[in-house]
């Protein structure tokens, strides 16, 4: 665990030493705040769960962009670069350097959305805000972004090119995220199920205050199955 | 530590890697003792970094196994990885960070953690004290390979298997990597590989030559280059007579010598001189057979030179695909 910890520290000192980390938490916290308080004073009432909600125009939405985005370049630049056969030659597992990076990836996802705390400080200072939606939100969108990162790893592990990874994995989450608006298109059977593999649907139920564990066990099997893949591939690198 | 003295460093059985339809390396075998120097020879793309690869644990092989001091890659690498220190080709690195801190990393997954000592000792054994706060990527090719020296020295390991070491460098700095290695070499064991032959006289106890895959010759590099291995007789004859002589005839001549295995036409000094060069097998000395054979059949010896073989002779006559003129190079000094 401690060599992941190593890892994980590399890899969030490297986005900090280069622009990547300033330029994805600067953009996110604009555009996710443009995107809540443009309709929050419209609507006038002290709660979060547009903050929160899925939609089209949220900062889940946001989050579907830049996740893909921050993890391309874990494990594909260092199949590019040659550093990867350092890594791997180095007393360390597979698994070590999957997590270790994934978790990398999500100090600076998380940092990026544990900053929005300071709207909802807000909120409450102006309003009588509901704490109780807000940290089941909360949790709900750090286990989607949680599930995002590891898709985005596992992308990461599959090729030596950083704009394919982005873009393989860019496509995952969005199919995974637009899939729960095509339901009313499908016949009735199949649509629980294609409900259920949504991952705006799951974000969807925590937004609303709901503590399910299906929506909880949906994201951590999402999250173990795509970093299981994301070792199994590496490993096959060095095959 | 579970193994023994005796127990070789590095054992390759019957490595072989397969990649669809070709086969990088076809089952190489060869150890490594304790405390040896061994350089690692061969054309480019004849298999040596693969199989370098494949002792590090970074390749798998296809077939064989490969032990680090008695432990095999195969069933437990992280173990056999904490016993040596890799150079891979290139000495990849991570661009982005200082010398210091990617050193302290390598330090920390290596588990040997804040030894700061260790890493102070290491960065000046590698003359790093005069980077440690620069990027890598600002870094020249010199530094970078020392770099890469000094993050597999970090934990202080018993092997190094050093890909290249001397790859793109000037003439100083393969001297001072050089001197390094063989500083290093004192105490530790060493597979290095490389293309410059003279380095490894420099510096190799052994030397392993493979060809497209296969190890051909497992030496010392006085049996691949000195007495055993022949020595080269050069001479220039000048017609006494007069009369035309066909240099075939001559040739002919000098090859009816017992002990001189093969004779090639060189250039003469003028016109009618020629100049041969007789490769003699063996120890023995065959000069005086050659004055000999000349004053018997009336010719002239205007110089005659005996040579041994090079390192680089012997390498191109086991690795060059035909064996035409390549036994008796023309880059002799």
């Amino acid at each position: 665990m401690s060599k992941s910890l190593a890892i994980a520290r590399r890899e969030m000192r490297s986005y900090f030493d280069s622009p990547t980390a300033y330029i994805v938490v600067v953009s996110f916290l604009l555009v996710a705040g443009w995107m809540f308080f443009s309709s929050f004073f419209l609507m006038g009432r002290a709660d979060m769960r547009s903050f929160f909600a899925p939609s089209p125009f949220s900062p889940s939405m946001m989050l579907v962009v830049i996740i893909p985005a921050i993890t391309m370049r874990l494990v594909a630049e260092e199949r590019k670069s040659g550093t990867i056969e350092l890594l791997t030659t180095l007393p360390v597992t597979d698994t070590q350097v999957i997590v270790g990076k994934y978790l990398g990836a999500l100090g600076l996802i998380f940092s990026c959305i544990l900053m929005t705390v300071l709207y909802a400080l807000v909120i409450s200072s102006i309003g009588d805000l509901d704490w109780g939606p807000v940290i089941t939100g909360y949790l709900g969108l750090l286990l989607f972004s949680a599930a995002l990162a590891a898709i985005g790893v596992l992308c990461s592990t599959l090729t030596e090119n950083q704009i394919v990874a982005f873009i393989v994995s860019f496509i995952l989450c969005a199919g995974l995220y637009f899939v729960y608006y095509l339901q009313f298109f499908l016949p009735q059977t199949i649509a629980p199920i294609v409900e259920y593999i949504s991952t705006s649907f799951h974000l969807d139920n925590l937004a609303r205050g709901v503590i399910d564990t299906r929506d909880i066990l949906y994201y951590l099997s999402l999250i173990v199955g795509a970093l299981f893949l994301a070792v199994r591939s590496l490993a096959r690198q060095h095959a | 530590m579970r193994e023994d003295k005796e127990t070789p460093m590095v054992q390759a059985k019957s490595l072989r890697k397969v990649y669809g339809a070709t086969q990088a390396v076809q089952d190489i075998t060869f150890e490594v003792s304790r405390g040896e120097v061994v350089g690692f020879l061969g054309p480019n793309g004849a298999g040596k970094t693969t199989t370098m690869k494949m002792l590090t644990g970074f390749l798998k092989p296809t077939f064989g196994s490969a032990l680090i001091g008695g432990i095999d890659v195969g069933q437990d690498a992280l173990a056999a990885q904490t016993r040596l220190g890799y150079l891979p080709e290139n000495a990849p690195l991570y661009d982005d960070m200082m010398v210091l801190d990617f050193l302290r990393y390598v330090a920390q997954l290596r588990g040997v953690g804040e030894n700061k000592m260790g890493l102070e000792k290491v960065c000046e054994h590698c003359g790093l004290l005069k980077v440690l706060g620069k990027d890598l990527g600002q870094l020249s090719k010199g530094y970078r390979q020392r770099v890469g020296l000094a993050q597999a020295l970090v934990h202080d390991p018993d092997l190094l298997i050093l890909d290249e070491p001397t790859s793109g460098l000037d003439p100083n700095q393969i001297v001072e990597i050089r001197d390094l290695i063989r500083e290093l070499g004192r105490e530790k064991t060493i597979l290095l590989s490389t293309h410059i032959l003279p380095e490894v006289q420099a510096t190799c106890d052994r030397i392993l030559i493979v060809n497209e895959g296969k190890l051909v010759a497992d030496d010392t590099p006085d049996a691949l280059t000195g007495s055993q291995a022949g020595s080269v007789i050069r001479i220039v004859v000048k017609n006494k007579s007069g009369f035309a002589i066909e240099p075939e005839n001559l040739r002919e001549l000098f090859s009816d010598i017992s002990g001189i295995s093969r004779v090639d036409l060189r250039d003469g000094e003028g016109t009618g001189t020629w100049g041969f060069a007789l490769r003699a097998q063996g120890t023995e000395d065959l000069r005086e057979a050659v004055f000999g054979t000349a004053v018997a059949n009336d010719l002239i010896l205007l110089d005659m030179h005996r040579e041994r073989v090079s390192l680089e002779d012997t390498f191109r006559r086991l690795t060059a695909g035909n064996t035409n003129n390549s036994i008796m190079g023309e880059n002799h000094v």
